[in-house]
Order: C-alpha cells, then structure tokens, then sequence
C-alpha cells in the first residue's frame, strides 16, 4: 500500500480553550489507483489532504494511529525529510492557479526551480524538461507560455502549469484538492483528460477531493464521502446508485437534473447521528 | 445568546473586541499608561506639590533627586516631578487635538477622492500632496514665523502636516471597498454617494485609520518636544516636555536628571502609544477575523 | 417586465456585450448561460444601472413612476462579499426602507425574515455569524425589501454546497410563485438555470447563441453546436477505459 491513513484527527485549539475538530478518524489506504473524497465545505476533506502533504495550517494538531507514505511514518518525520517527500514523490494541486502559482515568477522558471530542489540537473536539461512537461499537459506552444506570467494566461492554462510543474518530478501519490472547481465546464473536462492521461501513463496513486460527487464518482474508483469530519461511506464509484448512507442518497437527489425537473427538489435533512456514524 | 436589539449586538462585538485586545498584554500595558498619563493630566492640581512655574533660585536649585523632589529640580529651582505632572496636560492637549484635527480631515479627503475618483480623485490628492511635501519643523517654522510662536500654533502645524497620510490611507482603503458587491447593493437601493460615503465606507475605513493615527501619536508627541526644543512650541515658563528638555540640556553632564525626567517621560507615552496602537491592529484589522 | 435591444457594453477598447437583445414577460423568467467572459454578469449590471451601456436601450416595466429602484433588484453572487461586513442583518434589511422613507419598517423586517425562512434570531446578527446559505437568504430578502417586480439575478447558488443550493433554489421558485416576480438569471450551470427559467439563453463572447425553452433543452432540441458542447460537457467525465 503506497498510503495508509489510520484514525486521522485534526483538530485547532483555540486561544478561549474549545477545539475545532476538522478531522475526527480518517481512515483509508491507498494503492496505485484513483481515490475520492467527497465533502460539502467544513466536511474536512480538504484538511485531510493537507494533513497527508503536510501543509494544515500552523495551529494544527495532526494525530493519527498510523499516517505513512512507502512505509515511512510521515508523523514521525522532521521537516526536512518531509520537504523532500514534497514535490519529488507526494505532490498536491490545489484550486485555483491565481492563488497558487507565484504571480511575480515566469512560469518556465517556477517549473526549473521545483525540477532543481528536488533533482540536480543541469540548467541545460533542466530548461528541457520543463518545455517536454509542459508538452505533456497538452500546452504546444512551450516556449512562449514558459516566458509568461501567470497572470498572462487563462484558468485552464494556469492549471495545467500547475499540474506540469506538481509532475515534472514524476511523484508517486498526487493529491488533487477540487482541481477544476475554479473552471469553465468545457475547460474542466480538458483539464480532467490531462490529468486523467498523466495518471494513467505514469502509475500514480491519486487522491481528488472535491465537492462534487457526480465528476469524482466519473474520474475515480473508489469514493469516500466525507461529513463532519468523519467518512460516512465508502463506494465502489461504479456502485453509485448503491448508496446507502442518507446523506450520500441525500447528496445524490437534491443536484437538479436537466431530463428530470422536479419542483421542490428533495432537500438534505441533517440528522444528529450522521455526526457520530 | 442571541442579541435581541441592535445594542445588545453592538454590545455584544465591543465586549468580544475588548477581549480579544486583553488578550494582548503588552497591548494592556500601553492602554494602561495612557490611562495614567490622562489621570495625571486631570488630577495635575492634587497630585503636583509643587509649584511648576515658581522656583526658589536661591535654595533649591539644581537639586539631585532627593526624599523631598523625587526628580530633583531644575536650573530655576523648580520641582520637575510637579512640572512633568502639569506638563502631561500640554502633552494630552496636543495629542488630543491634532487627532480631532487631523483624523477626520484625512478621512473625508481620502474616501472622497477614492469613491468619486477622476477629477475630484486628482484634485484631492495633488492637494494632498502639496501638504505631504513639507515636512514638519519647516512648516512649523513657517508658521511661527507667521502667526508667532506658541502651542496653539504648534498643535496647528502638527496636525496640517498629519493629515496627508491618513487621506491616502482612507483613499486605498475606499478604493479596494468600492469595488465590494454589498456597495453595488446599497447604490440599487438608491442611496445617494454621501449616504454610501458615510454610512458605509467610512465605518469600515475608520478601523485602519485608528491604528495608523494611534501610532503615530509617538511621532506627533517627539514633533511637540521637537518644538518645544527649538523654542516654538510652548513658551516658557509653560513646563512642556519638549521645552523641559531643551532647558536642561545645558546641565545634562553634572545634573543629567534635569532632561532625563522628561526625556524618560516622552519614551513611556510614546511607547505607551506604540504598544496600544499595535494591540489595536490586531483587534481591528478587518481581515483578521472576519 | 424587462425589454433590451442593442445593449452594447464597452470597457475601455474591449467589448463585453455585442449588441444584445432579450425580452422578460411578466412573471416569467430567462435564464443566461455561457462561460466566463461570455459577457452575461456583465448584461445584468448593465440593466439596472451598474453599468453605463456604450449603446442600447432598456426598458423596465412596472409602475413608471417608481424609481428604478423599486422595479429591479440584483441578488449577488458571492455570499461573503455582498453582504456589509459591520452591519447587523438588521440593519442592512432596514437600509432600503429608510432610503425610500418607507415606514413600518420593523414589521416589514420581520415579515422579510420569515419569507425567506430565516428565524427572527438572526435578525441581529453580523454576517461572519452566518453560513454560506443563510447569507444567500439575507441577500434574497434584502433584494425583495423593496418589493421590486424584477428580479436580477447574477449566479446566487454558484457559491454554495449542493445540498444548500437546493433548498436556495427552492426559496427562489416559491418566491416567484408567490410574488409572480420576474427573473432574469444567470448561471454556468444548465441543470439549475432550467430548475428555475422557462427559457434559456446562451451567450458567447457578447453575443447571444441561440435561445431555447427549458424542455428543448431537456430534450436535447437545440440549434447551435455550442450549446450542444456546453450540455454535452455538463454531463461530466468520461473515462477512457
């Protein structure tokens, strides 16, 4: 098993004494193979990725009975273990390329300097690799965008940078936090095809977590559902329909459907005990 | 608890604010020495002994401090622990002042020029800038050329060269304001651009405007004790720090405690201000917490 | 209710609207749909004065001597900014009543609080206080506090979670019903534009596509190869085996 996540909690401590619990005992394993986790927002799965990379927020109080990448204990490791663990061998994509690329760097650059911290190539090669990855994510004209700023290019584009830039190292375990929630639709679907190719071509585990439960249940195949901080269910993403958790049901019925109008549309009634289930 | 009326949820957020400021103790300690310099400048009457204006040149001066002149006295025979106490009141009174005067000033020039913007924008802003080009002593110079010296013109000159600052705080605050949906809503509801500039820009402009004018009061008392130090602020026998500092420095080798009295007092108030101004940001900034 | 023709709408050298025309009856409703840069945020800021049109005339409906103001209204999109961050909801709701020296404001606040099925608990409460959806509801209340007949509304689920979207959408169809509003909506997404408008316009660039009814959009009867595209992509992945 590449990942294994046994009871993960993370929690912040506030200044007044109450704990804001974000995540209450995760736990899942991963392989080579497509993994969602799919949550409204305060659900705690975008904490749970961040926990795995470790990049929670400072205040952040990660325990967990067993959280290891290639058998090493990411708990136990110092900083600078964990920082050559990033970006080489476990990568992270985040939402939106307008926050998460450095606005003040051409990109070209942005993408050397990730290769050069984790590789020693020379500036030479380095400058090949980054133009061949760049091709890799579909984007042609390397050499042109490589020269340009972020701000420069269109939301799709920035993505697939940011996806050249997470893979150049050839990761093992990419973590994608609702990579394409930030895009068109027709933009989404091209970015989803490089990232599904990428994935594909090279063997990488992948953890997507997003909030949509149609486009995850598409793209992976497994599906966690997430709710309070805890996993109320687990698919197969090929067993959708066999949902049984109310809140996955839940989720499932209230997205209005083009072919299927309904007026009201069936509404998600919270219950209590989905928090302890 | 839900608030039931709009004081108890104003109530509410001060008390939450004065919280999270108590927090801060450093923040604490600077509210507290202000608080102390403004009782002292209230009770000055009972708490000097005394007389800050009359000394006795034969027997008591240049005292070293002693039982009876806890700071010891000056080159006129004066106590200079009575003459600190009234002197809080000229440092509060110019403090005081230059904020009423100043702060609001830069405020309606800055959120005017950032929401209207074109030429109102140009126009407000280059007049701005004409008062940012002076510095302060010079035009305080001028000024007391002009209308002669003294520590109404003192507080004048601080404050007229005060306000640039603050306008061009207000106006990027307003700028990056204008552009927020709930200003789009208010405009739909048919408020007027002054309604909009006062019932909705301005509270939330106010916030970083207090910490900048907060601290910058060290800078505006050091200016005051600058001028007084050059003879245009208050005038003597008028026992302003600044002026107490200037008097003393003839002596400062053999009777050091002549200027280290006020000096001292001038670096706790200016601290004082420093530290309260530096909790205050942490309460009040805007995307801090909310 | 509503009647646009010509609309042209410039910034500076670019055009973000292309001479547009649309026509909203009364108690009905059209939906705008395209993708971003497609102009349609831009069309809706346009109609009720946000924004200064290069060219074009629009036209509101409803009593002609009323001010603009209390014909159309805008629900924003973004929950966490539309809403006055130092403002009680109090407050905010009681703003356009006081603009227009309407009177009985407090009944009229209350009544609002119901309608959009938001207790009387959070009637002083800031907005940080509140979610995502609950704000959305403020937004919608505060948008009716005038009683406009037109409703302009720019992508006011887009924000929120799904199962939150559900029970918004469902406040806007019984508002509508109950009120006979007219709505003017814009979103990205097809499936919840045609929940709640009976026709459908798709933009490009400025330019209107094609305009469609929901149940031709339902059914898949549409002209235009781009609106082909956009439903073909709103059905989601599909994985190579």
């Amino acid at each position: 098993m590449m990942l294994e996540v046994r009871n993960l909690r993370v929690s912040y401590p506030q200044r007044d004494g109450r704990v804001i619990e974000a995540v209450r005992g995760v736990s899942f394993s991963l392989g080579r193979e497509r993994l969602g986790i799919v949550g409204e927002s305060g659900s705690g799965k975008s904490q749970t990725g961040r926990a795995i990379m470790g990049l929670s927020a400072a205040g952040a109080c990660i325990e967990a009975e067993a959280l290891s990448f290639d058998g090493q204990d990411l708990l136990q490791m110092n900083e600078v273990a964990r920082r050559r663990l990033r970006g080489s061998r476990l990568a992270m994509i985040l939402q939106d390329p307008k926050y998460s690329l450095n606005p003040v760097a051409r990109i070209g650059a942005q993408i050397v300097e990730t290769l050069r911290t984790h590789r020693r190539v020379s500036t030479q090669e380095a400058r090949q690799r980054m133009l061949a990855s760049l091709r890799e994510v579909g984007i042609e004209d390397a050499e042109r965008v490589a020269r340009l700023y972020p701000h420069e290019v269109s939301g799709g584009m920035g993505q697939r940078v940011m996806i050249a830039m997470m893979t150049i190292c050839e990761p093992e375990l990419l973590i994608a936090d609702e990579p394409t929630s930030a895009l068109d639709v027709t933009v989404q679907l091209q970015v989803l095809a490089v990232l599904d190719r990428l994935v594909r071509e090279r063997g990488m585990g992948l953890v997507f977590v997003s909030h949509d439960l149609r486009l995850v249940a598409s793209f992976c195949d497994r599906i966690l559902i997430m709710y309070a901080g805890r996993v109320v269910e687990t698919l197969d993403s090929g067993r959708l329909h066999e949902a049984r958790h109310p809140y996955t049901r839940g989720l499932l019925d209230c997205l209005p459907r083009l072919d299927a109008p309904r007026h009201p549309l069936p509404t998600l009634q919270r219950e209590e005990a989905w928090r302890h289930a | 608890m839900t608030p039931a009326s709009r004081h108890q949820a104003a109530i509410a957020r001060v008390k939450k604010g004065w919280q999270a400021f108590a927090r801060n103790r450093l923040a604490l300690t600077g509210l507290m020495l202000i608080a102390l310099l403004a009782a002292t400048a209230l009770l000055a009457p009972w708490l000097a002994t005394f007389d800050p204006t009359q000394g006795d040149l034969q027997t008591t001066r240049l005292l070293a401090p002693s039982g009876t002149h806890w700071l010891g006295t000056d080159d006129q025979g004066r106590d200079i622990l009575s003459r600190l106490i009234w002197g809080s009141r000229i440092t509060l009174l110019i403090v005081v002042l230059v904020a009423v005067l100043a702060a609001p000033l830069g405020l309606l020039v800055g959120t005017a020029a950032g929401f209207f913007g074109g030429w109102v924008d140009a126009l407000l802003m280059r007049l701005t800038d004409i008062f940012l080009a002076f510095p302060r002593l010079i035009l305080a110079l001028a000024l007391a050329a002009a209308l002669g010296p003294g520590i109404e013109n003192a507080v004048l000159a601080i404050a007229l060269t005060a306000w640039p600052p603050y306008a061009r705080l207000a106006r990027a605050e307003t700028l990056a304001l204008r552009q927020a949906d709930y200003i789009a809503a208010v405009k739909l509801a048919g408020a007027s651009s002054s309604r909009i500039l006062l019932r909705h820009i301005m509270p939330l402009a106010l916030p970083s405007l207090i910490v900048r004018v907060t601290l910058d009061m060290a800078g505006i008392i050091l200016t005051a004790a600058g001028l007084g130090f050059l003879g245009l602020g208050a005038q003597p026998p008028s026992p302003e720090w600044g002026a107490m500092i200037a008097g003393g420095r003839a002596f400062v080798l053999d009777q050091w405690w002549v200027a280290a009295g006020p000096g001292a007092a001038i670096f706790v108030v200016s601290l004082a201000f420093n530290l309260l101004g530096d909790g205050l940001r942490d309460v009040l900034d805007p995307k801090g917490s909310e | 209710m509503l009647e646009v023709k010509g609309l042209r709408v410039r910034f500076g050298d670019f055009t973000a609207v292309h001479a547009l025309d649309l026509t909203v009856g009364e108690g009905q409703s059209l939906g705008l749909v395209g993708e971003s840069g497609s102009g349609k945020s831009t069309v809706l800021r346009a109609i009720c004065g946000l924004l200064k049109p290069a060219a074009g005339a629009v036209r509101i409906g409803g009593d002609a001597a009323l001010p603009l103001s209390r014909r159309v209204q805008m629900v924003f999109q973004d929950p966490y900014g539309s809403l006055h961050p130092r403002q009680t909801i109090d407050r905010m709701l009681g703003e356009p009543l006081a603009i227009h020296g309407i009177g009985d404001a407090d009944r009229r606040v209350r009544e609002m609080l119901d309608a959009v099925a938001l207790g009387q608990a959070f009637r002083y409460r800031y907005p940080h206080e509140l979610s995502g959806g609950q704000r959305q509801r403020v937004a919608i209340a505060r948008a009716l506090m005038l009683q406009p007949q037109l409703l302009l509304l720019d992508e006011p689920t887009s924000a929120l979670d799904a199962s939150v979207q559900a029970e918004v959408l469902n406040l806007l169809d019984s508002l509508r019903r109950e009120r006979g509003l007219s709505y003017l909506m814009v979103s990205h997404d097809l499936a919840v534009v045609t929940h709640l408008c009976e026709r459908v316009m798709v933009m490009r660039q400025g330019r209107e596509v094609e305009t469609v009814s929901a149940s031709q959009l339902a059914a898949a009867q549409v002209g235009q190869d781009y609106t082909r595209a956009l439903m073909v992509a709103a059905e989601g992945f599909r994985r190579e085996a």
